[in-house]
């Protein structure tokens, strides 16, 4: 398995062969407070880097989830329906939200790597 | 400014005068659990001989209904009126809602029998009076933004939405044209993208400049042959007026495309800027807002449009004729001459008790009266932001319009979020602002005090404020995280709320057992 990789827009994405497992990042979840919602995508559903694919619903807001890469959705974390605060307790192990199978899994190249990524988060607040 | 002082340390004049209170604030409990059964304020006549036609389904236990007295319904109710906590009791800033004092006088004009009394299904000679109020209230609002034509049907702001941007879509068609896409600033209020989007359209979000107002040069690169429109609400959710909106109107309008006015906030020009005169295409009024008639929960919303020429015979159905007949409804496409409406929007013709409010407010008013009320509205926010901005942090600087934003940059580090202030601020006798909204800055207040405020009231709230934020510095993180104190209900659970809401009462017996089938189907039939 590869290493994590970072969006601007503070999703992760984890590439295992040719698939791709995404969530939120831990500082998301920190900025959005209490998970209370999650919306995901259909199987099947055919995704562009950078386009909306999933809603996450705080108490505080709901913000839209992008696709990290290009790709098919094949699987999404039905255990999160139940239970949203699994985002807040395992952001990026546990809290996963969907997996996209890869158009083209060099893509994670362009995105950041944790350090790079950590530095971008501190420039934010 | 009410305050619930039970349990309140503090020893104030105030308090020791409201002392005599304390313990009297009962938690009230549901109708549903008072009383006892079979009690009841009137007689009620036998039951005759009744043959039942429900198919065999019978009811195997009482339906529960409550049994009072009337002293006790009386006393049940004035006491939930006491629990509310609105405009007509207390000081009540939320931003963007604009919640205004609702005068006394228009409520004594919309009770008048020849408007109350109304069935929307009477004859229309029998009306004659009550449709000429509608047209003279579009003519008032055709008036003070500079527009041509008006619909006076939609039943609240984003139902005004809805109708402009139809009109819009309807516009395009008659053109020929497939346009897309709809541009939206980031710090639109939500219902912007909601209505582009249940039209169809997808869209484009426009970020903010440093000024927290659109950036003109992005907003110009992503005009182009696929953009329907552009909507935009000024003064701004920032609280801020749009300098380059007449730049914004041209560069729109040589794309092609139409601007669509989010007039939410236009209590803070009304009277004093046209919004024909900034190039704006059409734009929904909230009478609810600008023009004084209750809201939030005080009665419905209402939210007329004004059309420039280019869109003036792409209509909603029914609207309101006046020729040698007299005035007119036209309910049916058929009978539009020289329009095209795109159909009817609701049931009758709006919200009629709003438009009586509506008129007698900008008749009692007259036109100084509301430059009057643009003036001191955007006064007293500024007084506001000018009397906080020491102590709290403003992402943009002033002069601001109508309403005053801070952000929680002075917050930082020091464990107290935005919604801790807040619910202190309860505790204080005064309704919050609106809080994280717009999403533009971060944790932000948004704080509207409306013109119908005195300063004795904007200094009571301007030292509670103060007071805030010197329990902050005091780091009194306990305080905030138990308010509010003295409110009827404590702080809420939130998250439990949303993660699992309870959505139906049960009593508490049937919660027991485990009961909660009312019915039984007879197993005879």
């Amino acid at each position: 398995m590869s290493q994590t990789r970072f969006t601007k827009e503070h999703e992760w994405a984890r590439v295992d062969g040719d698939v791709a497992i995404c969530g939120i990042t831990d500082y998301a979840q920190k900025a959005l407070g209490d998970i209370v919602y999650v919306e995901l995508p259909a199987i099947g559903k055919k995704v562009k880097q950078g386009e909306q694919v999933a809603v996450v619903e705080s108490s505080k807001a709901a913000s839209e989830v992008y696709a990290p890469v290009d790709g098919e959705v094949v699987a999404v974390n039905d255990n999160l329906s139940n239970d949203p605060g699994k985002v807040n307790a395992a952001a990026q192990s546990d809290g996963w939200f969907f997996k996209i199978k890869a158009a083209n899994a060099a893509q994670t190249g362009s995105l950041m790597d944790e350090p790079t990524y950590q530095n971008y988060v501190k420039g934010l607040s | 400014m009410s305050m619930n002082t039970q349990g309140r340390p503090s020893k104030s004049a105030i308090v020791l005068a409201m002392e005599a209170n304390k313990g009297l604030v009962l938690d009230e409990p549901l109708i549903f659990e008072q009383g006892a059964e079979g009690r009841t304020g009137i007689d009620l006549p036998e039951l005759p001989k009744y043959k039942e036609r429900l198919g065999g389904v019978r009811r195997r236990a009482a339906i529960g209904l409550p049994g009072l007295s009337e002293p006790q319904v009386v006393r049940h109710y004035t006491r939930l009126s006491q629990k509310n906590f609105g405009i007509d009791s207390t000081f009540y800033p939320l931003g963007s809602c604009t919640m205004k004092h609702n005068p006394r006088l228009n409520e004594k004009m919309a009770r008048l029998p020849g408007f109350g009394d109304l069935h929307p299904m009477q004859p229309t000679s029998t009306v004659q009076g009550a449709l000429e109020l509608i047209d003279q209230l579009a003519h008032w609002l055709k008036t003070l933004t500079g527009m041509p034509a008006v619909a006076m049907v939609p039943g609240a702001g984003a139902h005004g939405e809805f109708c402009g941007m139809a009109a819009i879509k309807r516009a395009l068609e008659a053109r020929g044209e497939h346009r897309t896409k709809v541009l939206v600033p980031e710090s639109a209020h939500g219902t912007n993208p909601a209505t582009a989007a249940a039209l169809g359209f997808t869209v484009e979000a426009i970020p903010a400049n440093a000024e927290g107002r659109v950036d003109l040069a992005i907003l110009k690169s992503k005009l182009g042959p696929d953009v329907a429109a552009l909507m935009l609400t000024n003064p701004n959710t920032c609280g801020l007026f749009e300098r380059d909106i007449v730049a914004i109107a041209d560069a729109v309008h040589k794309a092609g495309a139409f601007f669509y006015c989010d007039g939410a906030n236009f209590n803070a020009i009304v009277g004093r800027v046209r919004p024909a005169d900034l190039g704006i295409d059409v734009m929904h009024i909230n009478l609810h807002k600008t023009f004084s008639t209750p809201h939030g929960g005080g009665g419905p919303g209402s939210g007329p449009i004004v059309m420039a020429e280019s869109l003036a015979e792409f209509v909603p159905l029914p609207y309101i004729v006046h020729d040698n007949q007299g005035f007119r409804l036209i309910e049916h496409a058929v009978d539009a001459m020289g329009k095209k409406p795109f159909g009817r929007l609701k049931g009758f013709h709006g919200q009629m008790g709003m438009f009586v409010r509506a008129l007698a407010y900008i008749l009692s008013h007259g036109a100084d009266g509301l430059w009057q009320v643009a003036s001191d509205a955007v006064l007293n926010a500024n007084y506001i932001l000018a009397s906080l901005q020491d102590v709290m942090s403003a992402p943009f600087k002033g002069p601001c319009m109508h309403e005053a934003l801070f952000d929680d940059r002075f917050l930082k580090d020091t464990g107290i979020t935005t919604v801790d202030m807040a619910k202190a601020l309860i505790d204080r006798g005064f309704h919050p602002m609106t809080m994280y909204f717009p999403l533009v800055v971060h944790g932000a207040f948004l704080i509207e005090p409306t013109e119908t405020e005195s300063k004795e009231t904007l200094d009571a709230f301007i030292a509670a404020m103060r007071d805030l934020v010197r329990e902050v510095r005091l780091g009194n993180v306990e305080m905030f995280k138990q308010s509010p104190r003295f409110a009827p209900s404590r702080r809420m659970d939130e998250t439990r709320a949303a993660r699992s809401p309870i959505l139906k009462w049960t009593p508490a017996d049937r919660e027991e057992n485990g009961d909660n089938g009312d019915i039984t189907r007879d197993a005879a039939e």
